[in-house]
C-alpha cells in the first residue's frame, strides 16, 4: 500500500514538474508546481517526516507560491501569450545537460553501498514516539542548531529589508 | 523507498535544470529554482531515514532561505518589470558583459 501511494505521488509530482516547465501561461505552470509540492508534502509523510509534510503544504504550497501568483496578477502576465521557449539548440543543449546529470546522480544513487540505513529509521522512530512529529524536529533544532536558528531569523529580516527596498517605486 | 526518493529527487532536479535552460520567462525560472530546492529538500528527508533526524532540520532550513529567496528575486522582478514592462530575460542585459 505505502509503495503503491508512492509511486502515484511520485509520478503526480514528475507530472506537475513537467507541466510547469512545458506550461504554456505562467499560472498554469505554477498549479502544476503546487500540484507537484503537494505531492511532496505526501511523500514527505510517506517517509516519516510529518512535521516538513506540514510546513511544506503550510509555507511552500500556501505562503510562497501565493506570493507568486500574486505578484503574476500584479504583472498581468500571461494575457498575450508568446512563446517563451528558447531556440532549438537551447532546448538540446538544455535537455542532454540535465539528463546527463540527472542520470549520472541516479546512477551514484542506485550504487549498492550508496545509502546505507545507519540506524536513521530507528532513531526517527523512537524520536516520533517520544517527542511527537513537531518535538521530534524542534529538539535538535534547539539544542544543537541554535545559533543557524537565530541567523535564519536574521537572514529573514534582511529579507524582508531587501523586499521592501527593491519594490518600492521611490526610495 | 529510500533509493526511490533519492531517484525521484534526482529526477526532478534535472527537470528544474530543464526549465531553467529552455525558458525565458523570469517567473518561470524562479519557479524551475523552487523545484531543483524542492527536490534537494527530498534528498535531505529521504537521507534523514538512513542518517537520523538532522535531515529534517536541515530541510527547514532551507525552506526559510528558499522564502527569503522568493520575497527578494519577485521584488527584483517587480523592480525590473517596472524599468522594462516584460519579464523576458533576453531584456535583461544590464550586468551582462
Amino acid at each position: 500500500m505505502t509503495t503503491l501511494l508512492f509511486y502515484l505521488f511520485a509520478a503526480l509530482a514528475l507530472g506537475g514538474g513537467l507541466g510547469m516547465v512545458l506550461g504554456r501561461t505562467p499560472v498554469a505552470s505554477l498549479l502544476s508546481l503546487i500540484a507537484s509540492l503537494f505531492s511532496l508534502a505526501a511523500i514527505y509523510v510517506l517517509l516519516d517526516a510529518h512535521f516538513i509534510a506540514a510546513i511544506q503544504i503550510i509555507v511552500y504550497a500556501g505562503a510562497i507560491m501565493v506570493l507568486f501568483l500574486f505578484v503574476i496578477m500584479l504583472l498581468n502576465l500571461g494575457h498575450d501569450y508568446q512563446r517563451d521557449l528558447r531556440e532549438f539548440s537551447w532546448i538540446a543543449a538544455g535537455s542532454v545537460v540535465s539528463g546527463l546529470g540527472g542520470y549520472a546522480v541516479m546512477r551514484a544513487f542506485r550504487a549498492e553501498d550508496a545509502v546505507t540505513d545507519m540506524g536513521g529509521s530507528l532513531l526517527i522512530e523512537t524520536a516520533l514516539r517520544e517527542l511527537n512529529a513537531v518535538g521530534a524536529v524542534a529538539v535538535p533544532l534547539f539544542r544543537s542548531y541554535m545559533v543557524p536558528f537565530e541567523l535564519a531569523s536574521l537572514l529573514l529580516l534582511v529579507a524582508i529589508v531587501g523586499a521592501v527596498l527593491l519594490a518600492k517605486r521611490r526610495v | 523507498m529510500l533509493t526511490e526518493s533519492l531517484i525521484l529527487s534526482a529526477i526532478l532536479f534535472s527537470i528544474g535544470v530543464l526549465g531553467v535552460v529552455i525558458r525565458r520567462n523570469a517567473i518561470i525560472l524562479f519557479m524551475c529554482v523552487e523545484l531543483m530546492l524542492n527536490a534537494v529538500n527530498l534528498a535531505f528527508v529521504a537521507f534523514s531515514r538512513a542518517v537520523g533526524i538532522e535531515g529534517q532540520v536541515f530541510v527547514f532550513f532551507v525552506m526559510t532561505v528558499a522564502a527569503a529567496e522568493a520575497a527578494v528575486g519577485l521584488a527584483i522582478i517587480i523592480s525590473i518589470f517596472r524599468h522594462t514592462e516584460t519579464v523576458d530575460i533576453k531584456n535583461f542585459n544590464l550586468l551582462r558583459w
